[in-house]
């Protein structure tokens, strides 16, 4: 039975078009919060988070248009953004000068990844960071003919590439299943995926802020509370139980599994990239994003959240991986 | 010897808009704090930290296209001259205010950077006068107080670029993206005294690289 769907010109299942108009919807509330806030609170500067909002609108419109764009448009928004996520990520960490052209050789794993997509090959994906960057890498500097540091700075080139290229590369690869295989199309899941993740980030931050009290890892991550992060949870849980449904092929078992998983996920590479950039100093990775900061900084938990939803849903729905 | 025609090309705009400056925030980030202390308008001097061929681009492209037209940088006459196709793409696409390094007697080496700011322009110096050790302030030279001195008016705003010394370090042909961070300072006046005048820039460039994120280079 093919998915109904809405005609706006192109081909948008009704699930998609209400989950981006349930977007928008949300943003027009922020913005008007933006805008209104200084009545209530005059004196206070309100301009980073009119900015925070204004961000959001261009990161949300540049998502909308990939998704409904189809495969190609998605596959090079991702490789830009694992690009300048990579590039951030490279320009922090110590690594040796004399890496300077392994450093080059590192954002190769752009396009050699997005390229994979491109042609649709999963099972060389799979192998090409994890085995072969890995084995080049450390080759290379070996070349290089300085041993000072070597082992840590192979583990700076790894985690940077895994998490950055490997690990948001499946989000385009998600959107080459064909549209049959999910109730929203592929760009339904692609979209329940970045949703619910984003919702993850905010609903935990807004937890946080109402009914914080107690730090949950003061040495990493001092703005963090327990009840934060249980509320954020408990909501998102609900919200990927109640959407999964609508946009994924999942069936209630494995969806509940998605539901209790993502949420940990996220608060997991939230936390893990607060221990890289507390390690490296920062608290941002960049300006890149006007009031968010850098890219990395939003995409920390996607890159931890986009491999656990891929392989959950690979295993247990998927027929194409 | 006449000096060559330091006119820039009408092709200059969109030679910076179209390829400078993508080129520039691809390799670099072109990540900016401190923006809107940036001059819009001139005489205004900007004087920054110099390492890398980068910096130039990178300056240019964190000015709104719409002021490009009269930012002018300061480049060494011995060096960007010396061959004719890089003294034209120096010159015309580019638009640099060429400096002499070498003073011949009677000479105002500082003559065609005081005829930029008498129309007006903004003018990027690098007071090191030269490509130093990658993200290390060397001395600086006293022409930028001499410029100062000139035009009272003008603000002398200090820029720090970090990290522009690993995209394209002196003598590497390969550049590298990193993302660079351009730290914009208050600007200074001419304070009437050039001991005064050059170590209150000097210590707004020391504040400003304080303030830059770190550089983990081993």
């Amino acid at each position: 039975m093919p998915a109904p769907s809405v005609e706006i010109g192109l081909h948008l299942p009704s699930a998609l078009a209400w989950g981006l108009g349930g977007v928008v919807g949300v943003l027009v509330l922020g913005t008007l919060a933006a805008w209104l806030a200084p009545r209530f609170k005059p004196g206070k500067d309100f301009s980073e988070l009119r900015l925070r909002v204004w961000s959001w609108w261009v990161m949300v419109a540049l998502v909308a248009a990939a998704l409904v764009a189809g495969w190609p448009a998605l596959t090079l928004l991702f490789a830009f953004v694992s690009f300048v996520a990579l590039r951030e990520f490279l320009s922090l960490a110590p690594i040796r000068s004399e890496d300077r052209l392994v450093v080059l050789f590192a954002y190769l794993s752009v396009p050699v990844a997005y390229g994979l997509v491109a042609a649709d090959l999963y099972g060389i994906y799979l192998v090409a960071i994890p085995v072969w960057f890995f084995l080049i890498t450390p080759f290379l500097m070996a070349l290089a003919g300085q041993t000072r540091g070597y082992l840590p700075t192979v583990s700076v080139f790894n985690w940077g590439v895994v998490t950055c290229v490997y690990n948001l590369g499946v989000i385009p690869m998600l959107m080459r299943t064909p549209d049959a295989e999910a109730p929203a199309g592929a760009a339904g899941m692609v979209f329940l995926l970045l949703f619910a993740t984003e919702a993850n980030d905010v609903l935990q931050y807004v937890c946080g802020k109402l009914f914080g009290r107690r730090k949950i890892l003061p040495k990493v991550s001092p703005n963090k509370t327990w009840e934060g992060f249980l509320g954020g949870w408990a909501l998102t849980a609900l919200l990927i139980a109640f959407l999964a449904p609508l946009f994924t092929p999942l069936a209630l078992g494995p969806s509940v599994l998605l539901a209790v998983l993502l949420p940990l996920a996220g608060f997991a590479g939230d936390v893990t990239m607060s221990a890289v950039k507390r390690d490296l100093g920062v608290k941002d990775t960049s300006h890149f994003i006007p009031g968010h900061g850098g890219v990395l900084d939003r995409v920390d938990s996607l890159t931890f959240t986009a491999p656990l939803y891929f392989h959950v849903l690979a295993y247990y729905a998927l027929a194409k991986y | 010897m006449p000096s060559p025609n330091t006119d820039p090309s009408p092709f200059r705009g969109l030679f910076l808009r179209l390829l400078a400056r993508p080129v520039a925030r691809f390799l670099t980030g072109a990540d900016v704090v401190g923006r809107e202390k940036l001059p819009l308008t001139g005489p205004a001097i900007v004087a920054a930290n110099h390492n890398s061929h980068m910096d130039t681009f990178l300056l240019l492209s964190v000015f709104p296209a719409e002021v490009l037209a009269k930012v002018r940088p300061v480049a060494a006459a011995d060096y960007f001259l010396a061959g004719p196709a890089l003294s034209w793409f120096a010159r015309r696409l580019i638009g640099i205010t060429p400096i002499s390094r070498t003073v011949a007697r009677g000479e105002d080496v500082l003559a065609p950077a005081k005829a930029a700011l008498a129309r007006g322009e903004i003018v990027l110096v690098f007071p090191e006068g030269t490509r130093g050790a990658p993200d290390e302030l060397a001395p600086l030279k006293s022409g930028v107080a001499r410029l100062a001195e000139a035009f009272p008016e003008a603000p002398v705003v200090p820029v720090w670029i970090q990290g522009a010394g690993r995209v394209l370090p002196k003598g590497a042909i390969v550049p590298v993206p990193m993302n660079c961070s351009v730290q914009v300072g208050e600007a200074l006046r001419w304070s009437g005294d050039k001991p005064g005048f050059m170590s209150a820039l000097r210590d707004r460039l020391a504040e400003l690289q304080a303030s830059a994120p770190p550089l983990r280079w081993r």
